[in-house]
């Protein structure tokens, strides 16, 4: 059995202006001790795909489809079931770990809360497993750091910190929202290290969201494109990377400039992402793509293609 | 050779910072943002600025048009604007325009785009007639591709890339010899990024202008670049033509950096190993004696913290400030 099964999740905003589709009919599955990315350029529903299955959407918004963690359907559980789930089970650490950690309160105290709450330990066992877990992510003498305040640490560490404390109740899945994008190269290149010698340690799964492809390439064995909350090809990493089966995978791939590559002008997607809350009916990327037809605008291509699928109406020979 | 239009030596910028908790009449510490900073841009040239955060490559580019007090020497077109008379170096700044990191925050918001990109032409030019203010709004918003009829719509309407777009037309409109970009696709999605790197190319290349593109991504910037200049902690650590610095790094933090990239290729990133840089960036208002990397350098020795190293030429303009360089 995956260990994380989610079908067919769509999420809806009720907003003034009208209906915000941020994410449609997207589906995957997870293994134990897999990494999967999502990729997607902002606004593509990457974050809220995330958001929905822990429960976190804003108030206005909605998720629907089925989402099922060993089994268990979790999406629309109680609040109070829902906290059983989120840090025991699944863990997230988000972009900028400044905002995410609580700048009054010493991190010894944001760290064992979790615990205390969590697995009922007392203060002192807490604590000590606490600073043993900031060992594990590597934070030079934890012991007498972790009586510090978030804004004694640098961004680097601050990021440390956040995936110490995800990992407190050794989560079986943790999902990791652009966590090295506020971070400079070398410390993105030591957090991503990082994430692998820890999933190597724990066995953790790990969902990675991000728009980096470099980093993609780097760390994950399977990969979901996002655009305009659609998944537009899905499979393996490698496959993906050597041969892209969809128009805005292949584009995006060119857009990205290479520093082992000499090129002279870089291939650009013309026009801007779409405007979601008048998503067309089609395929979202439609208005953008090279190789649109007369069907693209009007029906949604389905997903298909064993291992590795692809939601387009052209064949795969044409996407080159 | 092309000639050279601005020549920087030994630029440093320095600000004042009170310790916290500090009385009012306590004597406030040194920032060290930029230290003896030196280098030549030749005219038509793009000079990349490289560095992580706090690295000074901000400042640099604020002191070089007197947005920051700086000492030292900036020459632009055989003057020093250091010591200029205010009202002459507002006549410089004609020449020497800036586009800002974050699109939408540098644009009035209460302002039409017709009138932000109008503004330095009416600021330095008040006599110009509407008809003709008008006319070169339009001919800048159809060369960096947007729409003229959009002359009267608001920042808002915009999409990040069309923002910057709209802020490069602002830069464009007088006409400079000179653009500073700070970080101006940082903020921007992958796919519109390319777009606005291309048209950046397109437009030096068509106006001779001379770019200044500071940004922390490597990979754009060795793809714009012509040199690329690479800074740590406010002093310049390797400067060389972009394609050698890339293939031959030769500074170790050089290096570090470069390995550091992720490169969009499962088998090339599988077989990457990042050279580790320890630890953290040491504090700019106590920088380390000497090479200011040797705290984290894998080649430090007791040399490095006796002395600051000298610029040394290994290849015909690539300099590096570093005894060990390979």
């Amino acid at each position: 059995m995956a260990l994380l099964d989610v079908e067919g999740l769509s999420v809806r905003f009720q907003t003034a202006d009208g209906e915000v589709r941020a994410v449609n009919d997207v589906s995957f599955s997870l293994d134990k001790g897999e990494t999967l990315a999502i990729v997607g350029e902002s606004g593509s529903g990457k974050s809220q795909t995330a958001f929905a299955m822990l429960g976190l959407l804003a108030r206005n918004g909605k998720a629907t489809g089925d989402v099922r963690f060993e089994g268990q359907h979790i999406l629309g559980l109680k609040e109070a079931e829902l906290n059983r789930i989120r840090a025991n089970q699944i863990s997230m650490i988000f972009q900028d770990p400044m905002t995410s950690l609580n700048p009054y309160l010493r991190v010894s105290d944001q760290m064992s809360e979790v615990l205390m709450l969590h697995k009922g330990m007392g203060k002192g066992e807490a604590r000590a497993e606490a600073v043993r877990m900031l060992d594990a992510v590597r934070i030079p003498d934890g012991a007498a750091r972790i009586d510090m305040y978030p804004h004694e640490f640098s961004g680097g560490m601050r990021q440390r910190i956040m995936i110490a404390m995800s990992l407190l109740c050794r989560p079986k899945l943790l999902i990791a929202d652009e966590p090295t994008t506020a971070l400079d190269v070398t410390v993105q290149a030591q957090i991503m290290a990082l994430l692998s010698d820890i999933q190597t340690e724990f066995g953790t799964a790990i969902i990675l969201i991000t728009h980096d492809l470099g980093i993609v390439a780097g760390a994950c064995e399977r990969t979901l494109v996002l655009y305009g909350g659609r998944v537009m090809e899905q499979g393996e990493t490698e496959a993906i990377f050597e041969a892209p089966r969809h128009p805005y995978t292949l584009g995006l791939m060119q857009a990205v400039p290479r520093i082992d590559v000499d090129d002279e002008a870089l291939a650009t997607i013309p026009g801007e992402p779409p405007d979601m809350m008048n998503a067309p009916p089609g395929c979202p990327f439609e208005p953008r793509c090279a190789l649109a037809v007369e069907n693209c605008r009007d029906v949604m291509p389905v997903l298909e293609g064993g291992a590795h699928l692809r939601a387009c109406h052209r064949a795969v020979e044409d996407v080159r | 050779m092309s000639e050279t239009i601005l020549d920087v030596n030994d630029l440093s910028v320095t600000f004042d910072v009170m310790p916290s908790g500090a009385w009012p009449w306590t004597k406030p510490l040194k920032l060290h943002a930029v230290t003896d900073v030196s280098f030549a841009l030749k005219a038509g040239e793009t000079l990349g600025i490289v560095g992580e955060s706090g690295s000074g490559k901000s400042t640099l580019a604020r002191a070089l048009i007197r947005m920051v007090p700086a000492s030292g020497k900036v020459v632009w077109l055989g003057q020093d604007l250091l010591v200029l008379p205010k009202e002459a170096m507002r006549d410089q700044r004609r020449e020497v325009q800036m586009v800002f990191q974050d699109p939408l925050a540098s644009l009035n918001p209460r302002m039409t785009v017709g009138e932000i990109i109008a503004e330095p032409l009416k600021t330095h030019f008040p006599e110009t007639p509407k008809a003709e203010v008008r006319e070169r709004v339009q001919e800048m918003m159809t060369k960096v591709g947007l729409l003229p009829n959009l002359l009267n719509r608001y920042p808002h309407e915009f999409s990040g890339g069309q923002c910057q777009r709209i802020g490069i037309a602002r830069a464009l409109v007088l006409r400079p010899k000179l653009i500073i970009c700070d970080e101006p696709v940082s903020a921007l999605d992958v796919s519109i990024q390319a777009q606005v790197v291309n048209l950046l190319r397109d437009l030096q290349k068509e106006l001779g202008l001379s770019l200044i593109f500071i940004a922390h991504d490597l990979s754009v910037v060795k793809h714009i670049s012509t040199r690329i200049l690479v800074m740590y902690l406010g002093n310049l650590m390797e400067i060389a033509p972009a394609k050698a610095l890339i293939e031959h790094p030769r500074h170790p933090y050089t290096q570090a950096l470069i390995s550091a990239v992720p490169i969009p290729d499962p088998k090339v990133a599988k077989a990457q190993r990042p050279i580790g840089v320890e630890g953290d960036l040491p504090s700019p208002i106590n920088p380390p004696s000497g090479c200011v990397f040797r705290t984290r350098c894998p080649k430090a020795q007791q040399v490095c913290a006796d002395a600051k190293p000298l610029l040394e030429e290994p290849a015909e303009g690539h300099f590096v400030a570093c005894p060990f360089h390979e």
